[in-house]
């Protein structure tokens, strides 16, 4: 099923948490809303699935405007970050907790029970009790509950939040799964970027309560729309540079540049290259220092116009060879984003 | 001195303490019982000891059904409701705890009492409050009021809003979701309200005596029997009664044990 979301607005206190956002999740698809804390995206999935009041701005499930209705008319699933499990009920209890509370008859939620309990490997593990489980445990446990009652949306805010950075990883590749079997349209909030991109087929940035932007994962990487989306996606330098003549001038490098006047000029650690002057040419910048960081070694240097950056390559790069602090090296920008600085 | 000495030293204290505090006095009221068992027993059997014992029974009984019920719904209120002024009904609800129960009987004697404000609608209607059964059952609801609102409120904050948000995304009405997830998880803060509501109704002396009077076979309770017993001098029979609301505060403790235990599902 569909999502349309059209001019959300959320307000408390008189500071907008929310304010202005539309947007649209095709039938079977699986969006993650990405931003940093206090951006409003827990707001945004809270007020789709009727747990928050909306204050102006509709919410349409397929062709059924919902905004209005209670929760539990909504037939929206929700999976809470710290899983909100029933902890005097079984994991059987548990899930079948949805279906009980609709009438659904016994041997019907026997069965649902079963068969979750085997698509999320829960097997035998029925009538433990929440406390007796492993936190990966938990959340496949709140991920049968909120999927028993065969919602039409699925909701999961920071799903991954309180499982610690291995289990982490597993839960990501098995939820990628999950969603290819179930196909339930889902919208996930997390403000781990890495999180984001390796499971959602759209990723939606917000920031301050407004959408940023919405776009493939290779579509936000590649073309942010806005200085926030670039700065926030990946490891960047932001250097401050004066453009005119469709160039903007960072000491002696050149970017290309469509906007005049000041700007900011947005480079990932990656889109970087130097590496040392021969002898006798002039160079760009002088190292300051050489870390090794496991895989990688980051480089941090100083422009001519006195404005540090720092680059990252592969541990054994042929670039790196006699890259040193105090060294010369010449730049280069493979790839950069100019946006108009805002005063 | 080394940990292990400071720990035998407290473990020694805290058990001297406690013996010297409660388990002494109790001892000393079993050997006066145990010392003369005949006489104890006739003044526990007394017509007048048992309407009394009956009487703090059922006052009891009542008391534990109403203040628990009233004191869940408020503390629901004052945690969940968004209603005004909730931050005074949870001020309020503490107010028996400050309050002398001399005070409590007292305020109930001039309400309901001779020219009291209450007094002549009551009266008109052929109910009389003062120095009857009501009058000590009014007195206990009044001091036992705060015990199981207090637990249950403070179990209410802690266990936050996720659960029932859980059920209500699930489906589940607001009457459903207090049946089946929110009262679950306050069986513990009740069980222990409800113990402390039915000790302090067992125990109340002040406010019943203030209100009620004393009255052999109207009013008395086993509270005010024991004093009344005590006056008379009739230790036997004071001391077999206090024995007896021992023995009731004891069993409390172990089904207070018994019910706070999380249940497992089979």
């Amino acid at each position: 099923m569909s999502i349309r979301v059209v001019g959300l607005q959320k307000k408390l206190g008189g500071n907008h948490i929310v304010r202005d956002v539309s947007f649209e999740v095709r039938p079977g698809e699986l969006v993650a809303l990405l931003g940093p804390s206090g951006s409003g995206k827990s707001t945004v999935l809270r007020m789709i699935a009727g747990l928050e009041t909306v204050d102006a701005g509709e919410v349409w499930l397929e062709d059924r405007r919902v905004d209005t209705l209670d929760v539990r008319e909504r037939n929206v699933g929700f999976v809470f970050q710290h899983y909100a499990l029933f902890r005097h009920m079984t994991v059987g209890d548990n899930i079948a907790f949805g279906l009980q509370v609709r009438g659904v008859s016994a041997d019907k939620r026997e069965a649902r029970v079963r068969e979750l309990c085997q698509l999320m490997g829960l097997s035998g593990l029925a009538d433990r009790l929440p406390a007796q489980l492993s936190g990966g445990q938990r959340q496949r446990v709140a991920l049968a509950r909120a999927l028993a009652p065969q919602p039409s949306l699925l909701l999961l805010d920071e799903p991954f939040g309180a499982v610690d950075a291995k289990v982490r990883e597993e839960l990501r590749r098995w939820l990628r799964r999950l969603h290819d079997e179930v196909h339930t349209t889902s919208l996930f909030v997390t403000h781990d970027q890495e999180e984001a991109f390796a499971v959602a087929d759209r990723v939606m940035i917000l920031s301050q309560g407004q959408l940023e932007q919405a776009d493939t994962p290779e579509g936000i990487l590649d073309r942010p729309a806005t200085e926030f989306v670039a700065r926030f996606v990946g490891d960047v330098n932001v250097l401050h540079a004066v453009a005119a003549d469709g160039v903007a001038l960072l000491g002696g490098l050149r970017v290309p540049s469509e906007t005049a006047g000041a700007v900011h000029v947005v480079v990932r650690a990656y889109d970087l290259k130097l590496w040392r002057a021969a002898d006798g040419a002039a160079g760009h910048a002088t190292v300051r220092r050489v870390l090794p960081l496991g895989d990688r070694v980051r480089v941090e240097a100083v422009l001519d116009d006195g404005q540090s950056f720092h680059a990252q390559f592969p541990r054994r790069s042929s670039l790196l060879h006699g890259v040193e602090p105090g060294g010369r090296v010449e730049v280069e920008i493979t790839t950069s984003r100019v946006f108009p600085a805002r005063s | 001195m080394s940990d292990r000495w400071v720990r035998r030293w407290v473990i020694g204290l805290v058990l001297a303490y406690l013996g010297a505090i409660l388990v002494v006095p109790l001892f000393s009221l079993l050997s006066v019982v145990v010392g003369a068992p005949d006489r104890a027993i006739d003044g526990l059997l007394r017509p007048e000891a048992i309407d009394a014992l009956t009487r703090t029974l059922t006052v009891t009984a009542v008391v534990v059904v109403g203040n628990v019920t009233m004191g869940v719904a408020a503390a629901w209120l004052v945690v969940r409701d968004p209603m005004r002024g909730r931050a005074a009904l949870d001020a309020l609800l503490d107010l028996p705890l400050a309050v002398s129960p001399v005070m409590t009987g007292l305020s109930l004697l001039l309400l309901f009492g001779r020219n009291g404000w209450l007094a002549s609608p009551l009266s008109s209607m052929g109910v009389v409050v003062p120095f009857q059964w009501p009058a000590i059952l009014l007195a206990t609801l009044f001091v036992t009021l705060p015990f199981t609102a207090r637990e249950v409120i403070l179990v209410l904050r802690e266990l936050g809003t996720s659960q029932e948000e859980a059920a209500a995304t699930l489906g589940a009405t607001g009457w459903q979701t207090f049946w089946r997830v929110t009262l679950p998880n306050l069986r513990s803060a009740v069980a222990l309200g409800a113990t402390l509501t039915a000790a302090r109704a067992l125990g109340e002396f002040g406010a019943v005596l203030v209100v009620g009077g004393a009255i052999r076979g109207r009013t008395q309770t086993a509270t005010t029997f024991i004093h009344t017993a005590m006056e008379e001098r009739q230790e036997e029979a004071a001391y077999a009664m206090s024995l007896v609301l021992a023995f009731l505060a004891i069993l409390l403790l172990a089904a207070l044990t018994a019910l706070g235990r999380p249940r497992r599902s089979p």
